[in-house]
This record gives C-alpha cells, sequence and structure tokens, in this order.
C-alpha cells in the first residue's frame, strides 16, 4: 500500500486564512444546501461536498486562473473554490432563474465556464477523457494551462478512468488525475469492490503515471502536492495521479443516512475535520484564534445573504427551456 | 504552401473531374485543416496508416503528427479528448471507425457531447464533428455493417449529415467543422468507391439543406446516402415503366428540411421514404409523422417507408440483401404507391 503523504507545502499565514475560509464558505453552502432540500426548497437531489474542502481549496489554491478543473455531480466544493459564488450555486440548487446555470443544470452539472470551471458530470468517470481533451487542447495551443479531473473512489473501476490515464500518459498530457478517495462509492466500501488498497495510486503505475496518496483532509497537504504536480505538467513532465483521503460528513446522496459506515469510523474522520486541521496549522503559524473566528464569520454572514437572495430570485422564464440547445441560443431542428 | 507530393487531394485538379466518395473525404478533411489551424483530427489508424477505409489517406503526410494524432483502440477517450478539446478551443475531428462502435462510446454521444451547451445554460459549445462508416451492403456481418444514423436521431443536440456523392462530402465536410454546434457525420461504406463530379474550391453546402437529386411529378422518395443512388436508379426503372419520381436527397438528418419534403408533396401528392435503418425506430418514422400531421390534405396516398427488416444484420449477401433496401424493393414500392 502506497504511503500516505503529509509532506505540507509552503503556505504563509496570511493565505491559508484565505483558504480557511474559503473552506468555511463551502462547508456553510453544503449545509445551507441541505437544509435548504429538508424545507422543500431544493429538488431532485444533493451530492453534499461536506467533510472535502480541503481537496478543491487545496488543488485550486496551486492552479492558475486559466487552468481548467472538471468535477463530478458532487462538485459543489469545486465550483465555489474556482470562483462560483454561493448564491448563484445555491440560486442554481433551489431552480431559480440566476442560478449558475440558468436552473438547467441543476446541483450535479454546476459550471462556471468563466472561471475555467468547466463543468460536473453525472456519469461517473465521463471527464476524464474531457480533462485529457483539454490538456491536449492546451498542449497544441502551446499555452502552459493544465487541466484537473477531480473523481471519486468510484471511477476509478469504469473504462474511462483506465482510457484517460492510458492516453494522457502516452501523449504526456498536462494533466492532473485527483481522486477524492472518500471509502465509499455510493453505499459500498470501495475496498470490497477493488483489489488494490488505493484505488486510484496503485492503478497509476500500469500506466507509468507517477501518483502520491495524500492527506486530503489537510489544505496545506493538498496544495503541496498539486502544486508539485503542476509543475511537472506544465514543464512537459505529463500527468500525474494524486488520491486524496477524505471522508464524506453527509450520505452519498440527500436520501442516505450512510447508517452503512461504523461509528467508530465516522467520529475517526469528523475528528480529522478539514476546517480544524486548517485552524491547527493556523495556531501553529501563530495566527491569533480571533481571525479564523472572524473569519467564520464573514463565511456565515456571505452564506446567510446567499441563502436570503436565491430565496429571492425569481424562477426561470419558462421560454429558456427551449433557448441554449444550439451555439445559436435556440433549439430550431427542423424547417 | 506543404509539400505537393504529400497532398491528401491535388488542388490543381480539372474542374469536371471525376473523384471517389473516399477520397472526397480525405479533400473535405484537408481543406479544412488548411484553413483553419484549429482543426485537429484524431481517430484509430487515421494517420500513418491512412484510415483502414482509406478515408484519410494524405492527411498525416502534409499536416504532420501535430495535427494527425492516432489513438489507441479507445473510443470513450476519443471522443471525451474530442469533447474536452472541443471546449478549449480547438475544432477536433474525431473518427470513430465504425458506426457500430457508437455504443461502446454512447455516454458521449448520448449524454456529454449534446447536453453541455444546454445544462451549463450557454456557457459552453462543442464544435466537433464525429466521422464513422456507417452501413451494410459490404458483409461485414451484425457488429460491422448497421445504419445507426436512427440512434442519433433520439438524441436532441446532436446535428447529423450523411452524404451520398463525393462533392456533398467535402461540402458538407466544410458545414460540418465550421459549425459551432456538434456534428455527427456519415461516411457510407457501400458509397467510399463510388465516383462523382469533385467539389469546386470552396464548396460548401449548409447543413439542413436537402437537394432534389431527381425531378418528378408522381412519386416524392425521400432518401439519405447509400439510398439516394438506390432510389435514383429504381426511379430510372420507373421512367421506362412511364412513371416520373421524384427523389429527395435529405442530406442532414439535423437540421431536417422538412420545408422541401412538403413542398415536393404537395406536387406529387405521393410519398416513399427510403433508409437504411431498422423500420423499428427508424428515421422516416419521424418524417412520415411530419408529413402526417402537417401535409395530410397533401396525400392521395399512404405514406410508406422501405428500410431495413428488424432483425440483425446477416453475414451472407443472400441474407443481407433481404434484410436492407435493394433497388428492387424501392421500385415494388414506388409501384405499390403509384396504383393505390
Amino acid at each position: 500500500m502506497t504511503a500516505v503523504s503529509t509532506s505540507a507545502g509552503a503556505i504563509g499565514a496570511s493565505e491559508l486564512l484565505a483558504l480557511y475560509e474559503q473552506m468555511a464558505v463551502i462547508r456553510r453552502t453544503e449545509k445551507a444546501a441541505h437544509d435548504l432540500f429538508l424545507a422543500g426548497l431544493v429538488k431532485g437531489t444533493t451530492h453534499l461536498a461536506a467533510g472535502h474542502e480541503a481537496v478543491a481549496v487545496g488543488a485550486s489554491a496551486s492552479l492558475r486562473p486559466d487552468d481548467y478543473v472538471f468535477a463530478t455531480y458532487r462538485g459543489h466544493h469545486h465550483a465555489i473554490a474556482r470562483g462560483a459564488t454561493p448564491e448563484e450555486c445555491l440560486a442554481e440548487l433551489m431552480s431559480k432563474a440566476t442560478g449558475v446555470c440558468k436552473a438547467k443544470g441543476g446541483s450535479m452539472h454546476l459550471t462556471k465556464a468563466s472561471a475555467g470551471m468547466l463543468g460536473s458530470y453525472a456519469i461517473v468517470g465521463a471527464h476524464l477523457p474531457l480533462a485529457a481533451g483539454a490538456a491536449w487542447s492546451a498542449k497544441l495551443r502551446g499555452s502552459g494551462q493544465v487541466a484537473v479531473a477531480f473523481f471519486g473512489d468510484g471511477a476509478t473501476n469504469i473504462g474511462a478512468f483506465h482510457e484517460a490515464l492510458n492516453i494522457a500518459a502516452v501523449w504526456a498530457l498536462p494533466v492532473l488525475f485527483i481522486c477524492e478517495n472518500n471509502l465509499y462509492m455510493e453505499y459500498t466500501p470501495i475496498g470490497s469492490v477493488t483489489a488494490v488498497p488505493s484505488p486510484a495510486a496503485d492503478r497509476a503505475p500500469a500506466y507509468a503515471i507517477p501518483a502520491e496518496v495524500i492527506d486530503g483532509n489537510d489544505v496545506v497537504v493538498v496544495a503541496g502536492a498539486v502544486a508539485r504536480a503542476v509543475d511537472r505538467a506544465r514543464s512537459g513532465g505529463g500527468p500525474t495521479v494524486l488520491e486524496a483521503r477524505t471522508y464524506r460528513h453527509f450520505g452519498h446522496s440527500r436520501t442516505d443516512p450512510a447508517t452503512y459506515r461504523p461509528p467508530e469510523e465516522v467520529q475517526e474522520w469528523l475528528q480529522r475535520d478539514p476546517l480544524d486541521i486548517a485552524r491547527a496549522r493556523l495556531a501553529a503559524l501563530g495566527v491569533p484564534v480571533e481571525a479564523a473566528v472572524a473569519a467564520d464569520d464573514r463565511a456565515a454572514q456571505l452564506v446567510e445573504s446567499a441563502v436570503a437572495a436565491a430565496r429571492a430570485a425569481p424562477p426561470p422564464d419558462p421560454s429558456e427551456a427551449l433557448t441554449d440547445v444550439w451555439a445559436d441560443g435556440g433549439s430550431r431542428w427542423r424547417t | 504552401m506543404a509539400d505537393m507530393s504529400g497532398r491528401a487531394a491535388d488542388p490543381t485538379r480539372e474542374p469536371g473531374q471525376t473523384v471517389t466518395y473516399r477520397e472526397a473525404v480525405a479533400e473535405g478533411l484537408a481543406r479544412e485543416l488548411r484553413r483553419d489551424p484549429a482543426v485537429v483530427c484524431l481517430g484509430e489508424d487515421i494517420g500513418a496508416a491512412g484510415g483502414v477505409f482509406k478515408t484519410t489517406q494524405g492527411l498525416f503526410e502534409e499536416f504532420g503528427p501535430g495535427r494527425i494524432w492516432d489513438t489507441p483502440i479507445s473510443e470513450q477517450a476519443i471522443l471525451g479528448l474530442a469533447m474536452g478539446a472541443a471546449m478549449t478551443g480547438m475544432r477536433p475531428v474525431a473518427e470513430i471507425m465504425f458506426s457500430d462502435f457508437f455504443a461502446v462510446c454512447w455516454d458521449y454521444l448520448a449524454n456529454e457531447i449534446p447536453k453541455m451547451r444546454y445544462m451549463t445554460g450557454g456557457q459552453v459549445t462543442v464544435p466537433l464533428v464525429v466521422r464513422t462508416a456507417n452501413g451494410g451492403g459490404l458483409g461485414f456481418g451484425a457488429q460491422h455493417s448497421q445504419a445507426t444514423e436512427n440512434w442519433t436521431l433520439a438524441i436532441p443536440g446532436l446535428k447529423i449529415a450523411a452524404p451520398s456523392n463525393p462533392a456533398d462530402v467535402v461540402g458538407l465536410m466544410a458545414s460540418a467543422i465550421r459549425s459551432e454546434d456538434p456534428v455527427v457525420f456519415f461516411e457510407h461504406k457501400g458509397l467510399f468507391a463510388s465516383k462523382g463530379p469533385a467539389a469546386p474550391d470552396g464548396h460548401v453546402i449548409p447543413l439542413g439543406q436537402a437537394a432534389i437529386a431527381r425531378a418528378g411529378s408522381d412519386i416524392t422518395i425521400v432518401a439519405l446516402a447509400a439510398t439516394v443512388p438506390m432510389s435514383l436508379a429504381a426511379a430510372d426503372l420507373l421512367a421506362a415503366e412511364g412513371a416520373s419520381a421524384e427523389v429527395i436527397d435529405l442530406r442532414c438528418l439535423v437540421p431536417l428540411d422538412m420545408a422541401t419534403v412538403l413542398a415536393s408533396v404537395d406536387r406529387t401528392s405521393r410519398l416513399l421514404i427510403v433508409e437504411e435503418n431498422p423500420y423499428q425506430g427508424g428515421w422516416g418514422g419521424t418524417v412520415a409523422s411530419i408529413v402526417a400531421d402537417e401535409g395530410f390534405e397533401l396525400l392521395d396516398a399512404p405514406v410508406r417507408r422501405v428500410a431495413a427488416a428488424s432483425v440483425p444484420l446477416p453475414f451472407a449477401d443472400a441474407l443481407e440483401q433481404q434484410v436492407i433496401p435493394t433497388v428492387d424493393s424501392v421500385a415494388a414500392a414506388i409501384r405499390a404507391l403509384l396504383a393505390y
């Protein structure tokens, strides 16, 4: 089994405080999504990322604004880490005209293309070849951009994962494959359906791709590992697989209370909450506790006003249903 | 100007010269590759080997490995790469060797490529082309002979072109590659060796514009790709019997040029649809339903469809000819409708 790296990157106190605040915003947004669902204001389903904040925020800290990110249906944290606002994300979940996808995508398809967040994909593993394609495009254009695919442990057993890793290695594409291993593919322990202990990292050597298993709950560790992989990608060294160990604070989706997880396991991981770890790191850097509390307060206020604005926003105009199919904005398919 | 010896097709070709359909595919790609540096091709054996159907012959020599990319046998990666590249500034043209293989990358054709623009509220466009060798008649059996254009017609968000002759291959290829929307481009295996006039310079045929391949007054025959020459041959047989059949080459299924079809039915009052995909779920059902809805009063006879039988395609020629449309089955259907 690959050792879990806790090697920390060099992040200063003020930057870490900003990352902490981002994580706090995501945590509160996810809690708000949960509450709005229970209040009947979010329909369909949601796959909350509370517990996964450090992966999104740490990775984003080591990317350029013009780099590309592809996420999964559990992707609220990636949208926000890349610059989508809690208001436009919650408005999307609440089927409002002001939603980040005009209420046409929903929770599983949050996208903020202007921030390089090129989509959340709800077919497991489908976006790994897309990230490889964006990396191929960057290579063809000589832009120096990298692409990142975030995916769950469950995606490592689907064909698209393997096709993407192979082509990315053969073409030396500037792409990062970042697995958020939260130990469960939906309701089933990943270890019970996978022959190797580290489902992503242990497969990488078969494609001659360097891999690292990292502590996905430590934002500083994630930022450091992503920075190393990004350096390799930008300098022509090809793809990297990172397997970030993390844990869901909620169930798989809205309808899942996650009773299949042993209580002691849940307790162990809750004690390793990414926000707690970041706060400890802030303290170690000499940041006064008041600064973290102030960041929490700002996050709470931001999300509170986001909820209010999303609630007050109008529903989409019914005519929107028949727009945006084609590039001309319409949906006309015949004369 | 690139080395002439490596050119996919000779641009100094005399006007009126005859070329094959397969040469026209390479010519259509080469013209767009020369015009726009964002155009890039990927697929299995399309580079150094020139394509298993020789439809990309000469491209690798002219444009090199930076434009013409050989891939592993990874259809999901091929379409996924194309989509990711299309979303980020490139104009990829992906080849899926046989249209039957759409089934192994169907997620990209059904769930990803056609839905991206809509479900992001118009934030992202996907300007790519998926080229594929389609159709039967060559004895390749059940998994390499299908006409699958109806599969793609079932998915809103894909444009669909299926040329019937070399000049249309070039003209529709230009529009497909320049399209801001994703286009599935069906090249018919049974037509690769067929010949026709070369496309003039700068030839562009807009997507969704049907052609009247043969004017006639007694019956309208709507056809696509290989069923166009088949319907023209049947119309010739009927002409000898004194009947005048109009043959419409749809060229595209999306956009679907129903205005041309309805105007023709208005003149002839009879409609026969000839399609190679199975009757069960075939594209002719969509054409027939629109005519029934909007052209009912134009008709003096029922709408008929000649389509493939609803069975897997058999291997033996003698059996395959029982399943897919033929000149004889089309001619018989015309006679029956004219006698109605």
